[in-house]
């Protein structure tokens, strides 16, 4: 049984926290640390290879003439781009993420999601991130939800599994921390807020409540389990919001690419521009930077 | 080394502050007659901010006359729409400079800028519009056969947690009515009620219809006591409020009281947890617990005891203390010396009762006065903390094992100001705040204000109504 939610005062926290003030060196150390916890991310019809090795040099140099900037943590990308990402990051830091289980709906059967599942590892992919059923959450079947999560994390082995739950679609904040629990339960390594492919993305409320399930979770299990929020967040301001309601739910140590990601495409090109006006003291144009 | 630390983020807007300020009576400002002056602190830095007259008796009366003159002489005569003209100029000019009010209130006061920038000055704006429009439809708060006339000179004393808004919870309800006003805000915060009354004069308000005179309880004796005075209405200690009500007894003067409290709030095992915690934070933190109504005294149903003590633990060590003009404090400078040693003596009866104390474990400022945000956990009905207002930031938990017992520890105080229910149960939220004895019960939420909302006390919290129309008959005859 999972604990329900109030959507007035959940949303009057989430509220306040959005109204932290960061500026200057916090403004400096939040910018990298959002870089260095980012899932650069490409999912899209006309994605190619030549797509994908641009974005890989952007992941691995975001700014070459700022060298302080860190690469990001992973380029997410469809599993059959997976092996253009791998070639073009090989021997780097940054990781290969590929979105499986007929993304972004999750209308398929449980052979064709784990045949997905298995030719994103296959073609090498570090982390999988799946959708799970809403369609079967909204109907109440929960235990079959459970079992397919369980079944794919059985499929990933080492290879780290984020849970999408396209909140969404799930209708309350309490079916966002009644399906968060449920990951969580199921051995999610990160619960994640959506695919980018729905009206509404990932929000500070819905942040917020996957954050308490998780430190709930760690306090009953011991086990740390991570937040990619995704979708939507397309400035610093937002970015910096989330790293507010990480360090204020979970704690500061949750502050890490191992426990907190940032799904985006057009977010960085933004904190670059940021992370320069702090530094010179003025704004660049979006020329200065490379594109993609 | 901390990996996300917020950089100091002051808020960087100067609130005009004069060296020294007079009273202000009959729309002049004027030196007090027998000269003498005090000074108000920064508490948080415990720096003098500037010189304030005390108004002696003397003073009093001249502040009175002047009120009674500008009664008889503009006010009761003009036309309803004419006052509202007024009273709309009033809240334009406070929402025009409301962030130098915020900043004036926070450095007088200790307030954390986001609570004087997002709560006390919007509020207090907002009032002022809500009793503006009220103005010219003053027939449509009488009942039956009652006519809506002004009572007269009415004396208000507001107390130092609000400075700003309990004026405007009392002077714009007065205003609106054709009533004319003596206001004496407290002796720690007078600053943004002299602010007030530069508004009403530049807003061209009659001189005389509202003056404000500072000094200290003997001023506000002074004008409790005045024969010429109609109507005192009174934020404070339930000390002073019985003392003013022995003062006014027979004197056909008429009283309205908002005084103490030690709020239940109360929370279910089926509560929304976190959102409880919120609720919990808000209750006893909010203005460093300098709130009548703050939900000091939390009744947890015992089976979640436990959690409740876990989450509030750990949701206490994230609260900011320290600058009060910093945008990310959440916890800024109890409001004097004298109060803070109240809080340390209370605090200090809890331990010794057998209380156990949890405190947030961060350092604080070398100046100033500040306390850490405080919880006490083992608490019994009978100790000092679970009975005495201690308008602090410290929160004593009980517990209770059904909803029979909870009800019944709630009101077993002598206060009843405000309660709070959380409960996912909408029939059992309804069905336990009508036992509740207490003048605003929040289900689900606590500390929500509005200027339509009506809110006094039962008990020795007080008596009468501020806010909405109930506000309003309070500053009429009929």
């Amino acid at each position: 049984m999972s604990v329900t939610v109030d959507a007035v005062m959940l949303e009057a926290r989430a509220g306040s926290l959005a109204k932290r003030s960061i500026k200057t060196t916090a403004k400096v150390a939040g910018i990298r640390l959002a870089i260095g916890c980012m899932d650069l991310t490409t999912l899209e019809g006309k994605d190619s290879e030549g797509r994908i090795r641009s974005l890989c040099a952007k992941a691995l140099h975001p700014a070459p003439h700022l060298p302080d900037v860190p690469s990001v943590a992973a380029v997410c990308v469809y599993p059959n781009l997976v092996l253009a990402a791998k070639e073009a990051l090989r021997g780097t830091s940054v990781k290969v993420a590929s979105v499986a289980t007929a993304f972004p709906s999750g209308q398929s059967s449980m052979e064709v999601k784990l045949a997905d599942t298995a030719a994103a590892i296959a073609a090498g992919a570090d982390e999988i991130d799946m959708v799970i059923d809403r369609g079967a959450f909204l109907a109440g079947h929960y235990r079959a939800v459970y079992d397919e999560i369980v079944a794919i994390k059985a499929a990933c082995g080492s290879v780290h599994l984020k849970v999408i739950l396209e909140t969404g679609e799930l209708g309350s904040y309490d079916a966002v921390r009644r399906a968060s629990d449920l990951a969580l339960e199921a051995g999610a390594d990160f619960i994640k807020t959506s695919t980018g492919k729905v009206g509404t993305n990932a929000t500070f409320p819905v942040a917020v409540t996957m954050c308490e399930a998780i430190r709930d979770y760690a306090r009953r299990t011991g086990r740390r389990a991570g937040l990619k929020v995704a979708g939507g967040v397309r400035n610093t301001k937002q970015a910096m919001t989330y790293l507010v309601i990480i360090k204020e739910t979970l704690g500061e140590s949750w502050l890490t690419p191992d426990l907190f990601r940032i799904g985006a495409s057009s977010l960085l090109d933004d904190l670059l521009m940021q992370y320069e006006k702090q530094l010179t003291g003025h704004y660049a144009g979006r020329d200065y930077f490379p594109m993609d | 080394m901390a990996i996300f630390e917020y950089a100091p983020a002051p808020e960087t807007v100067k609130a005009p502050i004069r060296e020294q300020y007079g009273l202000f009576i009959d729309g002049k400002w004027i030196a007090p007659r027998d000269g003498r002056y005090f000074d108000t602190v920064n508490p948080a830095t415990e720096e003098t901010l500037a010189r304030v007259a005390y108004a002696g008796d003397e003073d009093v009366d001249r502040a009175v006359r002047a009120a009674r003159k500008a009664y008889d002489k503009y006010w009761r005569r003009m036309r309803p729409a004419d006052r509202a003209k007024y009273v709309y100029r009033i809240a334009r000019a406070i929402t025009e400079r409301s962030r130098e009010l915020a900043v004036l209130e926070t450095i007088d006061g200790g307030k954390p800028i986001k609570e004087s920038r997002d709560f006390d000055i919007p509020l207090s704006a907002a009032h002022f519009f809500y009793y503006a429009g009220w103005a010219d439809k003053l027939e449509w708060a009488m009942r039956a056969g009652e006519e809506p006339n002004p009572i007269g000179v009415a004396g208000q004393i507001v107390p130092w947690n609000f400075p700003l808004l309990m004026a405007a919870w009392k002077v714009a309800p007065a205003l609106a009515c054709g009533n004319t006003i003596v206001l004496k805000p407290a002796e720690t915060t007078p600053l943004t009620a002299l602010a007030l009354a530069q508004i009403a004069a530049e807003a061209d308000l009659p001189p005389g219809v509202l003056n404000v005179i500072t000094g200290d309880g003997a001023t506000g004796a002074a004008l409790v006591g005045h024969p010429d005075v109609d109507k005192i209405a009174f934020t404070g200690s339930t000390e002073v409020g019985k003392a003013i009500q022995r003062s006014t007894a027979g004197s056909g003067k008429r009283l309205t009281l908002e005084l103490g409290g030690k709020a239940a709030h109360i929370v279910f095992a089926d509560a929304p947890m976190d959102q409880a915690i919120e609720g919990i934070v808000n209750g006893i933190y909010f203005n460093q617990g300098h709130v009548c109504c703050a939900g000091s005294r939390l009744l947890v149903e015992e089976s979640v005891h436990e959690q409740i003590v876990v989450r509030l633990t750990d949701r206490i060590q994230t609260l900011r203390l320290g600058d009060p003009l910093d945008k990310n404090t959440d916890v800024g400078a109890i409001n004097s010396k004298m109060q803070l040693d109240k809080i340390k003596e209370l605090v200090g009866s809890g331990i010794d009762e057998g209380a156990i104390l949890v405190q947030q474990s961060c350092a604080l400022p070398e100046r100033g006065y500040f306390f850490p945000a405080s919880f006490f956990t083992n608490v019994q009905q009978s100790h000092r903390i679970a009975r005495e207002e201690i308008f602090g930031p410290v929160l004593s938990i009980l517990t209770f094992r059904t909803p029979e017992e909870a009800v019944e520890k709630a009101n077993n105080t002598p206060y009843g100001l405000s309660a709070g229910i959380w409960t996912d149960k909408g029939s059992k939220n309804m069905y336990i705040a009508q036992y509740l004895r207490a003048g605003v019960v929040w289900c689900n939420t606590f500390n929500q204000f509005d200027p339509s909302s009506p809110f006094g006390g039962f008990r020795e919290s007080g008596f009468g109504r501020e806010g909405g129309v109930h506000g309003l008959r309070e500053y009429l005859a009929h």
